[in-house]
């Protein structure tokens, strides 16, 4: 067993809330500036560089990107050979949050409770945690913070075989369609097939952190229906911030697993163009 | 598509002047306000209360700043999605305000209002808080402290760079805009 102490992991996480929110990562600038290119729109490609000018002062003032500095959602793949010592696996992620928040001047966006009192919690937790038990001894740490107006375009369809592929196609274009400018286009659309109700939700999530930016499902048929939902998307027209143009979409990634013979659920998440991620290994 | 300085308190001759698409550079005092802060005018409103702020040829910022780091007048501040605050802004541009600037398109009663009150609404763009926020000079909490990041703030800018995306002749560059790029 290899012995991780609690404080390493809560001073990873709190270096990178920072670091996800100040330094965009290059895939996704590289994204940007080709999609800059290919704009036809005026107003389209006089907001492509503002986005890159802000991509810019983020870096070398150390500032956020977005004020809109999410809720803090962690992606971790935990080595079964691990063993966490001095202190708490959740605690740390939640410590590490609390601390990246406050000493970053991050945003602090999260309600306690989710409809009647709806108190800001005033430290940005508690973070979401997700873990995967894997072989190994290392601990593989991705933040994701998570935006508010991108997220409130998410949508689950419990389609079944009947719809097919065409009917799950239809279901993402009409969902970006549908989201128009409040996502922040240009958008990282992510899509589940598959699993169950939260699994494909899971999915569609995992999907917007697959790097780099643009890479292809390693199935061709999948790799095929990104192309093609790409391609649709961007010929909606919608453009940067909604206003019109080429450029909707920077990426569609297609993130699949098995299913029940009765179901076909089909998720979409979608992250606005500042799609941030950061990725560490304790 | 014009590029128009405008200096708040704004006048019907101001906003008669704008049409979609054209670029404004606007300077003055704006407030911010998001979903809690709107809840609690359009109540106060409604129970005939006076507001905390002056809304008369105002401008309303959808906007939750980060915190600022020493040095700074504000923290990233870029506009948050406007339809949330869809229920709310009838009322308000009743009650004299000129124009909100947010994200992302409006509803068909909002479209009306603008038409009706004479007030435009102004999009900025989403994701470019640390460029936006060095068009702001001063910021200071003026209202529901309590609510943290949401808070009311009276901001000073200048040449606040946004675009007319619904004029006072109900006109609307989200519709206009997607109409011209798309492909079929």
């Amino acid at each position: 067993m290899r012995e991780v102490r609690a404080k390493e992991i809560e001073e990873t996480v709190r270096d990178m809330c920072m670091d996800a929110n100040y330094n965009l990562g290059e895939d996704v600038v590289e994204a940007i500036r080709r999609a800059k290119m290919k704009e036809e729109s005026p107003t389209g490609k006089a907001i492509f560089e503002d986005i890159l000018k802000n991509i810019e002062i983020g870096k070398k003032e150390k500032l956020a990107i977005c004020q809109d500095t999410g809720f803090a959602v962690y992606f971790v793949e935990l080595g079964e050979d691990v063993r966490i010592v001095d202190g708490h696996y959740m605690d740390a992620f939640t410590e590490g949050t609390r601390r990246g928040y406050k000493d970053g001047y991050l945003r602090k966006s999260i309600v306690s409770d989710p409809v009647l009192s709806r108190v800001n919690t005033k430290d940005n937790t508690p973070p979401i945690v997700y873990t995967d038990i894997v072989p190994g001894d290392r601990i593989k740490i991705t933040i994701c913070p998570k935006g508010g107006g991108a997220e409130n375009m998410a949508e689950v369809a419990m389609l079944t075989a009947a719809h097919g592929i065409e009917g799950a196609k239809d279901f993402v274009v009409e969902r970006v369609r549908k989201s128009g400018g409040n996502p922040c286009p240009p958008v990282v659309v992510g899509v589940g097939i598959g699993g169950t109700f939260e699994k494909c939700a899971m999915l569609a999530k995992k999907a917007l952190i697959r790097y780099p930016l643009g890479s292809h499902n390693p199935d061709k048929r999948f790799a095929d229906v990104e192309e093609e939902l790409l391609e649709r998307i961007n010929n909606l027209g919608i453009g940067p911030m909604g206003l019109g143009g080429r450029i909707t979409a920077l990426a569609v990634h297609v993130e699949v697993f098995p299913c029940h013979i009765a179901t076909m659920p089909v998720a979409v998440n979608l992250n606005c163009h500042a799609s941030r991620h950061k990725t560490r290994v304790i | 598509m014009a590029e128009i300085r405008l200096h708040t308190p704004l006048s019907d001759e101001d906003i008669e002047k704008l049409h979609i698409g054209d670029t404004v550079l606007l300077s003055g005092v704006i407030y911010t306000a998001r979903d809690a802060a709107h809840k609690r005018l359009v109540d106060l409103i409604k129970e005939n209360k006076p507001l905390p702020i002056d809304i008369k040829g105002g401008v309303i910022y959808y906007v939750g700043p980060a915190p600022a780091k020493p040095g700074y007048a504000i923290g990233p501040a870029g506009p948050t999605t406007s339809y949330r605050m869809d229920p709310y802004a009838t009322i308000l541009h009743e009650h004299g305000l000129k124009a909100s600037i947010g994200k992302g398109n409006r509803g068909p009663q909002v479209v009306e209002a603008l038409k009706k009150y004479r007030a435009v609404y102004l999009a900025a763009t989403g994701g470019i808080a640390a460029l936006i926020a060095k068009s702001i000079t001063k910021a200071e909490i003026v209202a529901y402290e309590d609510l943290g990041a949401e808070a009311i703030r009276r901001l000073e800018v200048s040449d606040f760079p946004c675009i007319v995306a619904n004029d006072c002749y109900g006109e609307d560059l989200f519709k206009e805009g997607v109409k011209k790029y798309k492909i079929t």
